[in-house]
C-alpha cells in the first residue's frame, strides 16, 4: 500500500478518507486535521493559554503534543483519581511526557487533596465510578484552568467519543445534552471555554499518532469503565462503520450541521439558571452546594470512603 | 508468529505467512477498532505478515463517560 502523498511505503490505512499515509506525511494529515477543526470552530486564539486535561492515554497525550508542535502555549493538568495501579500508570506516563517535552504538568491529587477516591466514590454513592469521575473532572478542569488564569481547557475527546456520546443522548433523546454536545462551549458564568480538537481525527487515528511518535501512553482500559455502556455504543458504530467507513464522521458533522441548533434554546436556559455554589463559588444549577461540593461532603461524612 | 493481544493481556501463536487483514479475521478482531504493529512498526492491512515476526494487536477503543 503506497503513501497518498509522496508515494511511499504506507504505514497506516485510513478508509474513510480512502487514503493510507508514510510516517511523515501522516503527521502532516493529522496537524492538519487538528488545525482545521481549531480554525473552523474558533477554538483557541493566538496568545491564549492552554490547560490540556492530560490523562496518560492516547487521547490526552497526543493532542498535548500536537499543540506544542503547532505552536501553542500548552500546559497540561493531570488528576490523580486514587485508581489503584492504574492511577499509578497514568500519572508516571503524564509526568514522563512532559518531561520529554519540557513542558509544564500542574497536578491535583483527589485523594490528597479532597480525601476521598473514586473507587469509595462510587461505592458511596452506588452510582457507577465513570458518574464521580466524570463529575469531579468538569469540575476541577474548570476551578484550576479558572484559578491558573487559563483562556482556554482542551480536552482529548476524538470523532469516536462524540459519535458515541451523540449516539447515547439520540437513543435516549436526552435533549438537554444534544444542545450542548458542540466542540466549542464559549467561556461564560465562571466556566473557561472549552475545547475538543482532536474531532476530526478517529481514535485510532489518536493512537497511531503516539504509536509513530514514539509516546508511551496507558493501553490498558481502565478497570472501572469496562464493559461500561459508553464502550458498547463505540462497538457499534465501529460495527457500522467497519461495513461503510465514513458514517461515524457523517453522523456527528450532520448534527452539528443539521440539528444541533435546534436543541441549543435548552441549553441556554440551563445556563441562564446558573448560580455560585455556595461552598466553592463555582456556578451550579443547584440551589446551595454545586454537586462536587456535595461529594466531598457526603465521602466526609461516609469516613471510610476516605482515599485507601 | 508471536501475536500479543490486550484487554487481558494475551499472548497467542499463530501460523504464518499470513496478511495482516486475514490475521485480524482469523481473531475476530474489527479492523477500525485496533492498530497491529510489527516490531515496533505500524503496519497495513495488506503487510504480510512471516512466522518469525512479533505482533502486538493493539485496541485503540477507550474511555469512560466524562
Amino acid at each position: 500500500m503506497k503513501c497518498r502523498r509522496c508515494r511511499g511505503p504506507a504505514v497506516i490505512e485510513l478508509r474513510r478518507h480512502n487514503a493510507a499515509f508514510c510516517p511523515p506525511c501522516y503527521t502532516v494529515f493529522a496537524l492538519g486535521q487538528v488545525t482545521k477543526a481549531i480554525e473552523d470552530f474558533e477554538m483557541i486564539e493566538p496568545g491564549d493559554k492552554v490547560l490540556v486535561a492530560v490523562s496518560g492515554g492516547k487521547d490526552s497525550l497526543a493532542l498535548w503534543d500536537m499543540l506544542l508542535d503547532l505552536g501553542y502555549r500548552a500546559d497540561g493538568l493531570y488528576l490523580g483519581l486514587g485508581i489503584g495501579d492504574y492511577s499509578d500508570e497514568s500519572g508516571r506516563l503524564a509526568r514522563a511526557f512532559a518531561q520529554r517535552r519540557g513542558a509544564t504538568l500542574v497536578e491535583i491529587d483527589i485523594p490528597g487533596e479532597y480525601g476521598f477516591d473514586i473507587p469509595g466514590a462510587a461505592e458511596v454513592t452506588r452510582r457507577v465510578p465513570c458518574s464521580a469521575c466524570g463529575l469531579s473532572k468538569r469540575h476541577l478542569f474548570n476551578k484550576a484552568a479558572i484559578d491558573g488564569g487559563y483562556d482556554v481547557v482542551a480536552t482529548g475527546h476524538n470523532l469516536d467519543d462524540e459519535a458515541a456520546v451523540l449516539f447515547g443522548n439520540v437513543l435516549r433523546w436526552s435533549t438537554e445534552y444534544l444542545g450542548r454536545q458542540l466542540p466549542v462551549l464559549p467561556a461564560a458564568h465562571g466556566f473557561p471555554r472549552k475545547v475538543k480538537p482532536l474531532v476530526r481525527l478517529s481514535e485510532r487515528e489518536t493512537a497511531a499518532w503516539c504509536v509513530l511518535r514514539g509516546i508511551d501512553y496507558i493501553v490498558e482500559e481502565c478497570p472501572n469503565a469496562v464493559g461500561n455502556k459508553h464502550l458498547g455504543y463505540k462497538e457499534a458504530l465501529n460495527a457500522i462503520e467497519d461495513q461503510s467507513p465514513g458514517s461515524k464522521n457523517a453522523f456527528y458533522f450532520g448534527f452539528l450541521d443539521k440539528a444541533s441548533k435546534h436543541f441549543t434554546p435548552e441549553a441556554v436556559a440551563e445556563q441562564e439558571g446558573l448560580r455560585p455554589c455556595t461552598g466553592c463559588g463555582a456556578p451550579t444549577t443547584d440551589d446551595e452546594l454545586c454537586a462536587f461540593c456535595k461529594l466531598v461532603g457526603r465521602m466526609a461524612r461516609a469516613g471510610s470512603g476516605a482515599a485507601s | 508468529m508471536k501475536v500479543l493481544l490486550r484487554n487481558p493481556r494475551r499472548e497467542v501463536e499463530i501460523a504464518g505467512p499470513l496478511r495482516v487483514s486475514a490475521l485480524l479475521e482469523r481473531l475476530d478482531v474489527n479492523r477500525e477498532s485496533v492498530l497491529v504493529i510489527r516490531g515496533d512498526a505500524l503496519v497495513t492491512g495488506d503487510a504480510l505478515l512471516g512466522d518469525a515476526d512479533e505482533v502486538e494487536v493493539r485496541p485503540v477503543i477507550s474511555g469512560g463517560a466524562t
